[in-house]
């Protein structure tokens, strides 16, 4: 197969690949912690980040993009859960109304600005993994320096280790965050600090995986993996790795789907992934079915 | 329209003058429509915020993307109704996803949300990409109903979305009871025998009605804030369903206006965004100044409380003070006062001014003196302060060392028939845990003339 497979197309499975792991292994904690509707959020929201961060800067290197990523989903959760607790709304309306409005003066901003933005309204929802090849970087100059690969590569290849870094460094208070909140409370550990850290880890990912996948299929990969692997999983550890597997097990069928359909690469990613879910809930509800038979059969 | 008008630069004045002479009539077809659905649809959020279900629009909004798209890949027809139904049957299976996940696997319901929401959506897109690469008539504004596009509408959209509006509005008056009985308190009206899954599912079919019509006007990814921003709103200015209601559906038409006309005068405009951000800022003048829960009303209550307090407190410092010294002295300064009560000089000597204003203490070169009002105050503070401990003492069993911090607090609330109670429910009424007399009105008063 691989000697079908044209240089452009590695780089989109490589990037996707990267991009679908790194939400696998964020998502994780979404789930586990209960807040995959502020991952939700900052997906959207991130868009004005994007945006701001363009039309102030006027440029769209990595550090730019990251930190109005970062700043605008770090603001997100931070507003939701100020609405939460100073407007006394229940907790997910609050986070509905922020991010609506985010997204709302986000895509805005994108149809005023839309002749000097490199972003039009479809991109923002799809992205457009098709054209990452054609974006690269250089070293050296346009004209004599060495193609190192595509920007999109490089800005999610940074971000994968950046939270992979952060995982394995945070391994022991992430779980014990995830699992046992109020433990985690009275041993000490600052639980609000590794909150806004897990957002940050979300924002990052999102505007990494933006130019690939798109502001809101970037929810599908943070989501579906890892609540695949919630199903399976009885350890922390055994759960990242099954939404890491679950992840790129998507790409791949995702990636033939789209070949063979000719539809949009990224949209057939998330619904690989949604299709793996539902056959592993397929799979445990007749195990359960038959379980119950045999206890039945049993005992008569 | 005349051709020629075209040439010559409109502003936006003009243009919103012949927004509003109606010139041309898919205007006013278009802001009729959009103020139905405004209304429709937040009347209907309305309920779903009540059953703490705030989200759910958002979801079944994606969930409609992919009913949208199949159906028209099976007929391939953009005729409003057969539209509408395949958004509604697959935003359905979307709602009925989101209710049998939690309860039949191990994931939770805001994971079961956000999976339906994301998995429907990717679903959607991949059958429009895959759509807009197939040689079809007819396909071109398939990816408005994203974010909305009131232009794009045609009059028989608009038709259906007036019905199915209106539709909303009759059955939710008509079955106003039931379904506020059912929002507040469930377990009561299963209890009295109300069919209550039935008009959960006529509560489920109206959202997704509402959502469904919603998408060309506002979108897929917004139609979530129609259905809750407005009830989000509207909750800080009353307190009772009815007026609630009544106001979000006047704030969802507001916004309906508001989006219209920027959508007219700037015909690149998505509809869906402006009225979300319109949405949004009737929001926060609602969180900020509304009469009765907003922001500002409470930091005004708050300030005034904390002032009362503050006064309430050196008065009774003084008064303890007098009492201390058996009446011998009556004129007290910062420095006596301080030693009783910590408060930094610069408060001290601010409230001290307001209570001279007051007329409630007066200053010499001596220092400072309750008036006789001052004093009347600052006996009545005294008793509700000493009967309370009394009260803690003898009906809570709380020790002398307990109850003197709670009785700093409720001090300034007691009411003058809760105090008459307390005097009653005590036997010994005559002196507080620690041995300081319990004052009458009038004993400290007497001892000083």
């Amino acid at each position: 197969m691989l000697t079908e497979l044209g240089m452009n197309d590695i780089w989109i499975i490589a990037t996707a690949s990267l991009v679908a792991a790194a939400s696998a292994l964020v998502g994780v904690f979404l789930i586990l912690r209960k807040q995959a509707l502020i991952g939700d959020a900052i997906s959207h929201s991130v868009l004005l980040g994007i945006v701001l961060a363009f039309l102030l800067t006027d440029s769209r290197s990595l550090p730019v993009m990251l930190t109005g990523a970062v700043l605008i989903g770090l603001l997100t959760a931070w507003l939701s859960d100020t609405l939460h607790r100073v407007g006394k709304l229940q907790s997910d309306a609050s986070i509905g109304i922020v991010f609506t409005l985010f997204f709302a003066i986000g895509v805005i901003l994108v149809s005023l600005y839309a002749g000097q933005i490199d972003l039009d309204q479809e991109c923002v929802l799809y992205g457009e993994i098709a054209f990452v090849p054609f974006d690269t970087i250089y070293i050296g100059g346009l004209e004599s320096g060495t193609d190192i690969g595509p920007r999109a590569f490089w800005a999610i290849g940074i971000v994968f280790v950046i939270v992979l870094v952060s995982i394995i460094l945070g391994f022991k208070r992430l779980e014990t965050i995830a699992f046992h909140p109020n433990l985690a409370l009275s041993l000490g550990i600052n639980v609000v600090f590794w909150h806004y850290f897990l957002m940050t880890l979300v924002s990052m990912t999102t505007v990494a995986s933006f130019d690939a996948v798109g502001a809101i299929l970037v929810v599908a990969l943070l989501v579906i993996p890892a609540s695949s692997a919630y199903l399976l999983a009885k350890s922390l550890k055994a759960m990242l790795w099954i939404a890491v597997g679950y992840s790129q097990a998507a790409v791949i069928i995702g990636y033939s789907l789209a070949f063979s359909l000719d539809s949009s690469i990224s949209a057939s990613i998330a619904v690989s992934a949604g299709v793996l879910l539902f056959i592993t809930i397929a799979v445990l509800q007749v195990q359960k079915t038959v379980m119950r038979r045999k206890k039945v059969a049993v005992i008569n | 329209m005349d051709a020629f008008t075209l040439l010559q630069p409109v502003s936006t004045w003009d243009n919103l003058l012949s927004f509003w002479r109606f010139e041309d009539m898919n205007v006013l077809w278009v802001l009729v429509g959009s103020i139905l659905l405004g209304m429709s649809a937040s009347v209907i959020g309305a309920f779903a915020f009540l059953r703490k279900r705030s989200l759910i629009g958002d979801a079944l909004a994606h969930a409609a993307l992919p009913g949208v798209m199949m159906a028209f890949l099976l007929f391939q027809t953009r005729d409003p109704l057969v539209m509408f139904l395949g958004a509604a049957a697959s935003s359905f299976i979307g709602f009925f996803l989101i209710d049998w996940l939690p309860k039949n696997t191990k994931i939770k319901p805001d994971a079961a949300l956000a999976i339906t929401l994301s998995f429907f959506f990717a679903l959607g897109l991949m059958l429009l990409s895959y759509i807009q690469g197939l040689n079809v008539e007819n396909k071109s504004g398939l990816d408005k109903i994203l974010f909305g596009q009131a232009a794009a509408m045609t009059q028989d959209d608009i038709r259906l979305l007036g019905y199915v509006a209106i539709t909303i509005l009759i059955t939710v008056t008509l079955f106003f009871h039931k379904l506020r009985l059912i929002a507040f308190n469930r377990t009561y009206a299963i209890t009295i025998g109300m069919a209550v899954n039935r008009y959960e599912l006529l509560l489920a079919l109206l959202i997704v009605m509402s959502v469904v019509v919603g998408l060309q006007l506002v979108g897929v990814v917004l139609m979530a804030a129609v259905l809750l921003t407005p009830i989000a709103a509207a909750r800080f200015w009353s307190g009772e369903l009815r007026s609630i209601l009544i106001l979000s559906a006047f704030l969802g038409a507001l916004s309906a206006i508001i989006s219209t006309q920027i959508s007219y005068i700037a015909p690149a405009m998505p509809t869906g965004p402006w009225m979300v951000v319109s949405l949004s800022i009737l929001f926060i003048l609602s969180l900020l100044f509304a009469p009765q829960k907003g922001l500002l009303k409470r930091f005004l209550e708050h300030k005034l409380l904390r002032q009362k307090v503050a006064e309430e407190n050196i008065l009774r410092t003084l008064y303890k003070l007098v009492e201390r010294n058996k009446i011998a002295q009556l004129d007290f300064n910062h420095s006596d006062i301080q030693a009783l009560r910590s408060v930094p000089t610069e408060s001290l000597q601010k409230t001290l001014k307001t209570l001279c204003r007051k007329k409630l203490i007066e200053s010499s070169s001596k220092g400072f003196r309750l008036t006789q009002s001052g004093l009347e105050l600052a006996t009545q503070l005294t008793r509700r302060h000493r009967l309370w401990e009394n009260y803690l003492n003898e009906h809570a069993e709380l020790t002398p060392e307990q109850v003197h911090n709670q009785a700093e607090r409720i001090e300034h609330i007691l009411t003058e028939s809760q105090e008459k109670q307390l005097q009653d429910e005590l036997k010994n009424a005559d002196s507080d845990p620690h041995g300081n007399p319990i004052p009458s009105q009038t004993s400290l008063t007497e001892g000083k003339n």
